[in-house]
This record gives C-alpha cells, structure tokens and sequence, in this order.
C-alpha cells in the first residue's frame, strides 16, 4: 500500500483492496483488485438494468394508459405507498423462501422494488398535464393514442425520468443484498466477510456508494435535458408558483 | 460464496419444540400457524428495537429538516446547497453508509441512527419548504396588514397552511424509514432485519418478521394522518 493510502487508516486499506487483489483472510484464494470488483460491479450492473428494464416494460404502459384514462389513481398512489412499506430486505427473502435462489428471481424482487416510483410518477405526470392542450389536441382531430404519443408523453417526461432516477438508485442500494439470494453483486464482501475482511467490507461500500451517486447525477442530468427550459426550477424543489405568473402573463397579452 | 451468519444476533430456529405435525412443516420451512404461535414473543424484542430505531431517526430528522427549512425560507439561496447535501446522503445505499461509518463510529446503535436519519433529511426538507412555498401569498399579505410581525406570520399563518405537505413528507419519511431499519442489524442495531437475515429460508419467520414491517409502516403512516387531521381542521371542511 503507499504512503497516502497508509495515513487514511481502514479507509485507506479499503481503497488498495480495489485497485490489487490480496490473499484471502480464509487463506487461499485471491481476492479484490480490479477484476473481482469489476466483475461483481459488472453483475451489480446487470442485474439493476435487468430489474429496471423489466419494472419499465409493467409500469410505463400502465402509467400512461391509468393516467391518460385519469382512472386508478387511487391505484397507483396505494401501489407507491404499500411499495415503499414492504422492507427490501424482507422482500427479497420472501422471494428466496418461497421461490429460490437465482439470478431470474432477485430480478423480478427488485422490479417489484422498481415499479412503484415509476408507475406513480407516470400517472401524475400524464394527469397534470393541462387539460386545454388535450382539449385543443382533440379539437384538431388527435386520436387517445395520438394524445398518449405527441402530447402527454412528451409533457410528462420530466417526472417520468424523476421515477427511473428514484427506481434505479433504489435498486442500486438493494441489489447490494443479492448475494444472499446466490447473485454475487457487490455485495458480496460484506456478506462473505470472512473472505474479504472489514477492508473488503468497506471497498464494496465505496464502490455501491460511488455507483449510486454517478447513476443519480447522470438521470439527474437526463431529466433536466427532457425537461422544457421554463420548467426547470430549483433542482429537486418543483415550484409551481414560480411559473404561473409567467404563463397568466402569456394568456393575457394573446 | 459463504454467508457469514454469525453476523445476526444469534436468532436459530428451534426445531425441536412443538407437536409432530407442526415439525414437519417447520423442516418443510413452511408457513406454520403454530409455530407462529408459539414463537411470536421472539418477535416483540425486535420490534421494539425496530420502533424505537424508527422512531428516534424521525424525531432526530424532523428537529434537523425543519430548522434548516426555516432557516431557507427566508434565506432562499440555501435552498439549493441543502437540497445537493442531503441529496447526496439520501443517494448514498443505506447498507454502504452503515459500513463507511464503521470505522468512524463503530458498530451499534448510533451508526444506524446517523444513517437513518441521513435519509430523512432531504424528504422532510423538501415537503416542508414545498408546503411553505405554497401557503397563498394574499393569505400572508392579510396576516401582514392586520399586524402579525414575522415570527407571528410564520408560526400562525405559514405553518399551519404548509401542514398538509409537512404531514406528506413525514409520512414518506416514516415508511421509508421502517424499511430501511430492517438493514439496521448490519450495523448492530438489532431490529426486524435480525430475524429476517437469521432463517431466510423459513416462510413463517420471513413472513412473521416482514409482516411486522409493513404493519409497523402502516401504524406510523396512519398515526402521521391522525395528527394532520387533528391538527388541521379546515382541510376537512374544505374537501368535504
């Protein structure tokens, strides 16, 4: 380990353990450096896209069809509500105990985890958007899917993207208990301790940590790039006030 | 990959007590009423240990969100440093920062609390300064012609009408909180997470200890509700 390393204590030791594979505290084996971080950093990867992806395919659609419907709502608040109630970590166990091991089965687990910010933000993004564009867009001859498309997909973007950013660091997080369901993630040196010891421990924290907040800022960066300029307020504040007046102004000079 | 089981605080299932039929499913691992019944007092010390984790972390984290939100209202430019710090521990996973602070904190109950109440912060923050946001401004220019001065405006005007939004986020931050206790025994804190971890494979104990979860987030929800509807009579009068 070198010297700037050496003077940051356990943390230090943490940060050498990802860069160069060491012996294992139960002896034998190599463990660390950057191929095994990278490989269960890789898995991490996989299996948040596989869960997202799959999370995206349920509650996209149905967002889009409840909100433009503006039926359900009671759905998808309660959906979002009990969502955020059931622990993850009891999630996951229910899955291994009544389902198995396995990467097919942590990935349905945490797209439960994944549905509920995505399939609530759809809904009130499509049903916040003003009714007098869908009335001018029917006026015009738009068809329902017409609307869905040109009109309250566009329009409900923003808060679209707000719920991947919310479901993708949530899952990012979680699937650091995957190991216990047989999906070697990074979290793995936290469970097999005895292997990687508290520097393991610590490098797997700083590394699930640093992917977490790389995904927050870059969907962070995405959706304030769907987002039309005048919406964009205070980063995470929506402040409705702020342009109201502006838009009263618009109406009244036209 | 080995699990290091030890970890948990030593919750092992006892296989040998009860009637025959009910050790069967019990070695089945499978949903067992009685046993259920038998062992439920297992349950009542982590689930005191998950209350008091839960509800200490929102004490803690409304003191802490509400003064910065106050300190912000009349401040705006904090607003958005606020929002990025405890946007940043909110985005950290729970699980990471109770093994970062480890080495500075140690393991144990404070390690959990710092974690849990870092991830109060930015919802309590956000609902809070939203909700005064939203409070009409004629409401507070009424309030300011008949002489309130601005603490008066603040505490009988302001606050009451950002109550709703205040109760929201507490209530999110109540049922986010109780899920995220349950990886508090990472820490060695105790809480639910112990006797889920120990047997995961056992149906009635997940579901025991799950159950439990989701039950304490929908009192804690509903206890939130209870105390927004008492404390805010003329919204029901409005949506009535």
């Amino acid at each position: 380990m070198s010297a700037p390393l050496a003077a940051l204590g356990l943390f230090g030791d943490a940060i050498d353990v990802i860069f160069h594979a060491r012996e294992g505290r139960a002896g034998g084996a190599q463990v660390g450096g950057l191929s095994d971080f990278g490989a269960m950093a890789w898995t991490h990867l996989k299996v948040v896209l596989a869960s997202v992806g799959l999370a995206s395919l349920i509650a996209l659609p149905l967002g889009l069809v409840l909100g433009h419907l503006r039926r359900g709502g009671l759905l998808a608040v309660t959906v979002s509500n009990v969502g955020r109630a059931v622990p993850s970590l009891a999630l996951i166990a229910v899955f291994i105990a009544f389902l198995g091991v396995g990467f097919g089965n942590v990935t349905l687990a945490l797209a439960l985890l994944a549905i509920p910010p995505i399939l609530t933000n759809t809904y009130v993004g499509v049903t916040q958007v003003d009714r007098d564009v869908i009335d001018a867009a029917k006026g015009q001859g738009l068809t329902g899917a017409q609307i869905v498309r040109e009109i309250e997909l566009p329009l409900a973007l923003p808060l679209i993207f707000g719920g991947l950013r919310t479901s993708v660091v949530n899952v990012i997080a979680t699937a650091t208990i995957a190991p216990v369901a047989g999906v070697v993630t990074l979290g793995d040196p936290i469970f097999s301790q005895a292997v990687y010891g508290d520097a393991g421990k610590l490098a797997a924290a700083i590394v699930v940590a640093l992917m977490a907040i790389v995904a927050e800022v870059g969907l962070g960066a995405a959706q304030r790039a769907v987002t039309p300029r005048p919406l964009r307020g205070t980063p995470g504040i929506t402040r409705r006030a702020r342009f109201l007046p502006t838009l009263r102004k618009g109406a009244a000079t036209s | 990959m080995s699990l290091v089981l030890a970890q948990s605080g030593g919750f092992v299932r006892d296989r040998s007590a009860g009637a025959s039929g009910q050790d069967a499913c019990v070695a089945r691992d499978g949903v067992c009423p009685s046993w259920i019944a038998e062992n439920f007092d297992r349950y009542v010390e982590p689930l005191q240990r998950h209350v008091l984790l839960t509800v200490v972390a929102l004490v803690i984290g409304f003191t802490i969100s509400f003064a910065l939100a106050l300190l912000a209202h009349r401040r705006r430019w904090l607003v958005t440093p606020i929002v990025q710090l405890t946007g940043i521990l909110y985005t950290i996973p729970s699980l990471a920062l109770f093994f970062l602070l480890l080495p500075l904190t140690g393991r144990g109950f404070l390690t959990a609390e710092i974690a849990l109440v870092s991830y109060t912060l930015l919802i309590i923050f956000r609902n809070v300064i939203t909700g005064l946001d939203g409070v009409p401004a004629d409401a507070v220019d009424a309030a300011r012609g008949m002489g309130l001065t601005d603490r008066q405006v603040l505490w009988k005007v302001e606050i009451p009408l950002a109550l709703p939004e205040i109760a929201a986020g507490l209530r999110i931050a109540a049922t986010t909180t109780v899920g995220l206790a349950t990886l508090a025994f990472f820490a060695g804190a105790g809480g639910l997470g112990d006797p889920i971890y120990a047997d995961l494979t056992f149906k009635s104990n997940v579901l025991v200890a799950g159950g439990l979860c989701v039950l304490l987030a929908v009192v804690l929800d509903l206890l939130v509700l209870l105390a927004q509807r008492l404390l805010t009579p003329w919204t029901r009068a409005a949506t009535a």
